[in-house]
């Protein structure tokens, strides 16, 4: 009896034996594919970071010309700037300022950059090939020069080395990234302005410098090189405090009534379960509220940052809640049995006590909420934040764009190989808005995680 | 007064209000040598309170209808030629140009004399409505305090009314997000009726052509409105992006779950959350630029013909997109699994790879199941991607090499620019806006509903 | 044998019966353990326990909590493995092979040594299925007959054939506690380990499921090793044959139950039997 269960057991455990090669196969495979599927998505986000760094980066140094350029009395036929005479009215002498201002504006400021060209270039340009050689300097900078005179006159009839931003086209002629073996007709400069780009690169009158412009000028049509991020800037700061001085106080206290106060019933739930879902609805479902109450209803202006920030606003705030909640949740029901019992209301539990120490959850969700909101474009197309807008708002009711809408009608130019790499720069900048937006709000939890 | 100074007075206002309240309420005790019912800030809020709460409604109640009190008695003054004939919209523009006159802005051409005359009546009645706007403010300022000041006593039960006050606030902005679900099905639902009055619901939501071709509103050639087209290239675009999006992301997240060492975990979970708030318009350019040409021209290689923008390009890149959302939706949910279940399969002798399989998957398949829908639903809903990567080509096919169109491309296509909302083709946008609504709404309400049972079952 | 729960509940200790298995279990060591330290990160858990574990007894642990007698026992079948900070020192052995060894099969080394835990954790399967799944993993039955016979003589021995055997389809969720850890144990019992081991069996449970468990450990101890962890010494006293106790990481004694109840040698497993500490 005995040996014949020995036997068994033996005769058991060489039956589990045989099948272990085969299930430590299966387990290795299975653990493989596990990996394997962590490094592929690893891979898939390498490859897309990588590839926007390669495109980007590159952005954001722009070919520049570092010429003399002379502010010839010839060319600026102009009177001195007009100081208020005593006894003059203000009314008389704004007529006269911006006569005068007018009659700057006349001034063929092109010359002074044709002749500093020139100059470089140490030879004369023939009038037909003018337009070869204004092709070189981007349009925006003639008035960039009249600015600049109208700010400082005393320039009249000197020479001061300036920079001035190469044209889309050269840059992407010098950076490469239009191939120099394509035929004339199909090269976006003609041969002897490619000529001159080259000459002059190599004379080091164009060099490439970080680009100042991306950062500081608006958007452009005409001036496609000097086109920059700082209206789309403004205009996504106005939204974010709208949305940070709606969402965040609306989301906490609405998450401090549902969590410490509301009675437990079927509304509720239904309230809950409207958050939740809420939480889910397409972004672009918010765009659409906005086009037809905001926009259409209220008669609220096209394109103005307020009435993004109010759809964000509503887009953020089941986020919001929703951490908010789980941060007063994870606030052991001791601390407020605590403060009731030594007389304290409710109110006051929750306002002393319980709120302090929830605080870093709420803060960290809420700064993810709204770098999720920055980041939103679709709902903005349909307020009317992709028209296209050459001033920096200077309120929340201005037209203006956002960046991630930047980003949008950069990536649609159709100067394609000038603003890949633009619009990949304006994706840096985004990225990098965001991601220390993210790493603040990680840092902000690792800092205050209490374990209760 | 402008809105601002006027608010900023009022804060200070109130400001006063509460030292005023404070000082009196401790004098109150000094005089009757009593304990008050409550600490004296509660009665310099609550006298703030009085001071100010009713001038803030009146505020925010004149903003809202004295506008439109003005518009209509400026439009009464309108000489009757000028109105008469004039379609709804038309008198709203005419509105604008006087009230942009009125302000002093101008409008290109300088106005008509009927309109300059309107202008200046337009303006007297605003310097009107402001004034007695102020005076009326001024005048609830001054007697709230002044009643709020006397009514305290001992015995008035500052604390309980200001938590009352509060507990109204709070309740107030959980109603916030109420209003929004309303405000969302009540604004489709209306503009969505508006376009059914052009084409027919059995039209629009069985038909197979899209083709809405931009008329004028009011001409009668209206173009086609069929969804079919429409909603199938948006489930191509979607199961395209799920069947890359569950595999990595799930394997993701039982790698992390169960086999990757702490380290590695502690270093992968933020990095997930960040890749989670990526924006979508940064994977849209990325399909765009770098994945679409890369699939273009693997599919000259092997023979095929990818188009650049194609529902795969746009599936592939929405997929890679969703990877961080579903592993770190079934990371929390493979998490929740209870230990005791895993080492019940450990201690039987079952390997790593068989508890995982056959047992914690299993018990965790109801929550995996909600995050998956969850993940669909925001597939279907995902726009910048597809508006950028899927080429906008609205035709039945099923090639998925080939350019589709899905349903929120078409909402921004049919609403940006121009905002007319009188012709079916901005209407159509809402229209479509609803069906995404529902469709996503089902979804969601049907994995939260699920997720929840099984967050209960182990709680 | 068949040993009624109640008069084993209601008398302290069987001397008959369990002097009478003493002497049989004295036979042959099963499994054996030489210096076992156990560290949780920086911190000792287990202090070095030498012991023997005899073929076909019932051993029992017993000490106040954090002794460190649940560790050891999870140390048996390497559950242990599971918790990434912990750390196992020292020898065990199961049939002189050393479990610990490099080459060792964890997986087979758990179909040898089972484990049944304190709180009854059935899958969310079927009855059935909770029961076929130990078998099915590892090959123990070539078809579905097999397997019912699996099923049901596993089902007799728990002594919940009858309660169940209309319901073999429902989910195993859906049983009381008491049956939920016969349930546990018969899943046990199904891949037929020489060894099994309990952590507190019956300390999610109330008295009458504990009698029945107690009952179907006495009668499980004919054909397997069994060890057992439990806080209530009473339990000890009724099922185990030999009882070792633990203090704060230190097998203190080991010896028959008998001995360990009303003669103990140290003074603390004294203080700790009557009651001083706990």
């Amino acid at each position: 009896m005995s040996i014949s269960i020995e036997q068994r057991r033996q005769h058991r455990l060489m039956t589990i034996e045989k099948s272990l090669a085969k299930r430590h196969r299966k387990e290795n495979a299975f653990r493989r594919m596990g990996l394997l599927a962590v490094v592929t998505g690893m891979t898939l986000v390498a490859i897309l970071f990588v590839s926007i760094l390669m495109r980007g980066v590159p952005a954001f140094w722009q070919a520049t010309f570092y010429t003399d350029v002379y502010f010839d009395p010839e060319v600026i036929q102009l009177e001195p700037k007009p100081e208020r005479e005593r006894g003059e009215s203000q009314f008389d002498f704004n007529e006269r300022y911006s006569q005068w201002l007018t009659r700057a504006g006349l001034v063929n400021w092109q010359t002074l950059i044709d002749n500093a060209l020139e100059e470089a270039l140490g030879e004369e340009v023939e009038p037909r090939q003018l337009r070869d050689l204004r092709a070189l300097v981007t349009s925006g900078e003639r008035y960039a020069l009249r600015d600049r005179f109208i700010e400082d006159p005393s320039l009249l009839g000197q020479t001061v080395e300036l920079k001035m931003l190469a044209s889309a086209n050269v840059d992407v002629w010098l950076k490469g990234n239009i191939s120099r073996d394509l035929p004339d007709a199909r090269q976006q400069l003609s041969a002897q302005t490619r000529g001159w780009a080259d000459q002059l690169e190599e004379q080091g009158v164009i060099r490439n410098a970080f680009s100042t412009s991306l950062f500081l000028n608006t958007d452009s049509r005409s001036s496609l090189a000097s086109a920059g991020l700082a209206g789309a800037f403004m205009g996504s700061l106005f939204m974010m405090i709208v949305v940070i001085a709606l969402s965040v106080p609306l989301g906490v206290s609405s998450a401090i009534y549902l969590e410490e106060f509301a009675p437990k019933n079927r509304l509720t739930d239904l309230i809950e379960i409207n958050i939740n879902n809420l939480a889910a609805v397409p972004s672009i479902v918010f765009g659409l509220l906005g086009a037809s109450i905001f926009i259409g209803y209220l008669r609220l202006p096209l394109s103005a940052p307020l009435v993004g920030g109010l759809v964000l606003t509503l887009m953020t705030l089941p986020t919001i809640i929703i951490a908010t909640r789980a941060s007063l949740r994870s606030i052991p029901p001791s601390i407020r049995q605590a403060a009731l019992g030594i007389g304290a209301s409710r109110v006051q539990t929750v306002f002393h006590h319980v709120l302090p120490l929830a605080l870093p959850g709420i803060l960290t969700g809420s700064i993810l909420g709204v770098a999720q909101a920055l980041g939103e474009t679709a709902p903005l197309l349909l307020i009317g934040m992709n028209a296209f807008v050459a001033n920096v708002p200077g309120t929340p009711l201005e037209q203006s764009t956002a960046l991630p809408v930047q980003i949008y009608l950069w990536q649609g130019n159709e100067l394609r190989n000038f603003f890949e790499a633009r619009t990949s720069a304006a994706i840096i900048v985004l990225l990098g808005l965001m991601l220390s937006l993210n790493a603040l709000a990680i840092w902000l939890r690792k800092k205050f995680e209490t374990r209760w | 007064m402008s809105n601002l100074a006027l608010i900023a007075t009022l804060l200070v206002m109130m400001a006063l209000a509460y030292h005023l309240g404070l000082t009196r309420s401790r004098a109150v005790a000094a005089e009757h040598d009593v304990r008050m019912h409550s600490r004296p800030g509660y009665y310099g809020v609550l006298v703030a309170l009085w001071c100010g709460l009713p001038a803030l409604a009146i505020f925010l109640l004149w903003s809202f209808l004295a506008p439109q009190l003005i518009d209509m008695l400026v439009t009464q003054q309108l000489p009757a030629d000028l109105v008469a004939g004039l379609s709804d919209r038309e008198l709203q523009t005419v509105l604008r140009r006087v009230t942009a006159l009125a302000d002093g802005r101008g409008v290109a051409g300088g106005g008509s004399p009927e309109e300059l005359d309107a202008a200046a009546h337009m303006a007297r009645l605003q310097t009107i409505e402001n004034f007695s706007l102020v005076a009326l403010m001024a005048v609830l300022v001054v007697v709230g305090l002044i009643v709020a000041r006397r009514r305290i006593s001992p015995n008035w039960r500052a604390r309980n009314q200001v938590e009352r006050v509060i507990m109204v606030a709070l309740a107030a902005s959980s109603a916030v997000a109420i209003f929004t679900t309303i405000g969302i099905v009540l604004s489709m639902l209306g503009e969505a009726l508006k376009f059914f009055s052009f084409i027919s619901p059995v039209e629009f939501f069985f038909g197979t052509t899209w083709n809405p071709r931009f008329s004028t509103s009011g001409s009668s050639n209206q173009g086609e409105f069929g969804l079919l087209p429409l909603l199938w290239g948006t489930m191509m675009v979607s199961i395209i992006a799920l069947l890359v999006a569950i595999p990595v992301g799930l394997m993701t997240a039982i790698y992390m779950a169960e086999y990757a060492p702490p380290w590695l975990r502690n270093v992968a979970k933020p990095v997930i959350e960040i890749l989670a708030g990526i924006p979508t318009i940064v994977y849209g350019f990325f399909a765009l630029i770098v994945v679409g040409p890369f699939l273009s021209s693997l599919g000259d290689l092997i023979g095929i013909n990818i188009r650049t923008t194609s529902a795969l390009t746009a599936g592939l890149v929405m997929g890679i997109m969703i990877i961080p959302f579903v592993s770190s939706l079934s990371d929390d949910i493979i998490t929740q699994v209870p230990k005791s279940l895993r080492d019940g399969a450990l201690g039987l002798g079952a390997t790593k790879s068989e508890t995982i399989r056959q047992v914690v998957l299993p018990a965790a398949l109801p929550g995996i199941v909600g995050a998956f829908l969850l993940a669909a639903s925001r597939a279907i809903g995902e726009t910048m991607i597809v508006v950028l990567a899927a080429g906008n080509n609205p035709v039945l096919h099923a090639n998925p090499f080939e350019a589709v169109s899905t349903i929120t491309v078409t909402i921004v296509n049919q609403l940006t620019g121009d905002m007319d909302f009188a012709s079916p083709q901005s209407l159509v946008a809402f229209a479509l806006g609803l069906t995404l609504f529902v469709i996503t709404l089902g979804l969601n309400v049907i994995a939260l509903v699920v997720v929840r049972k099984y967050r209960q079952q182990y709680e | 044998m068949n040993i009624p729960a109640q008069p084993m509940a209601t008398s302290s200790v069987s001397v008959g019966s369990g002097e009478s298995r003493v002497s049989k279990a004295k036979d042959k060591v099963k499994m054996n353990a030489q210096g076992v330290k156990v560290f949780y990160g920086d911190a000792q858990a287990i202090n070095g326990i030498d012991l023997d574990i005899y073929e076909n007894e019932v051993l029992a642990f017993i000490g106040p909590s954090g002794c460190g007698k649940s560790t050891f026992l999870r140390c048996l079948n390497r559950m242990n493995d599971t918790i990434d900070i912990c750390r196992v020192e020292g020898k065990i052995t199961l049939d002189d092979n050393d479990i610990y060894a490099a080459d060792r099969d964890v997986v087979l080394l758990r179909a040898q040594v089972g484990i049944v835990f304190q709180k009854p954790n059935p899958f969310p399967k079927s009855i059935y299925e909770n029961i076929a799944y130990g078998p099915r993993l590892h090959g123990l039955a070539r078809r579905k007959a097999e397997l019912d016979d699996i099923v049901e003589s596993s089902l007799r021995r728990a002594g919940l054939w009858d309660e169940v055997k209309d319901r073999l389809d429902k989910p195993g969720t859906g049983l009381s506690g008491g049956q939920q850890q016969r349930l546990c144990i018969a899943r046990t019992v199904a891949v037929s380990p020489d060894v099994i081991l309990m952590d507190e069996p019956c300390s999610a449970l109330d008295p009458i499921a504990t009698a029945k468990v107690e009952q179907l450990i006495d009668e499980l101890s004919e054909s397997y090793t069994i060890v057992m962890v439990t806080h209530n010494m009473q339990q000890a006293a009724r099922v185990a044959d030999r009882t070792a106790f633990f203090h704060m990481g230190d097998l203190v004694e080991v010896d028959s139950t008998d001995q360990i109840f009303t003669n103990p040698q140290d003074q603390r497993t004294h203080d700790y039997i009557t009651g001083r500490f706990g």
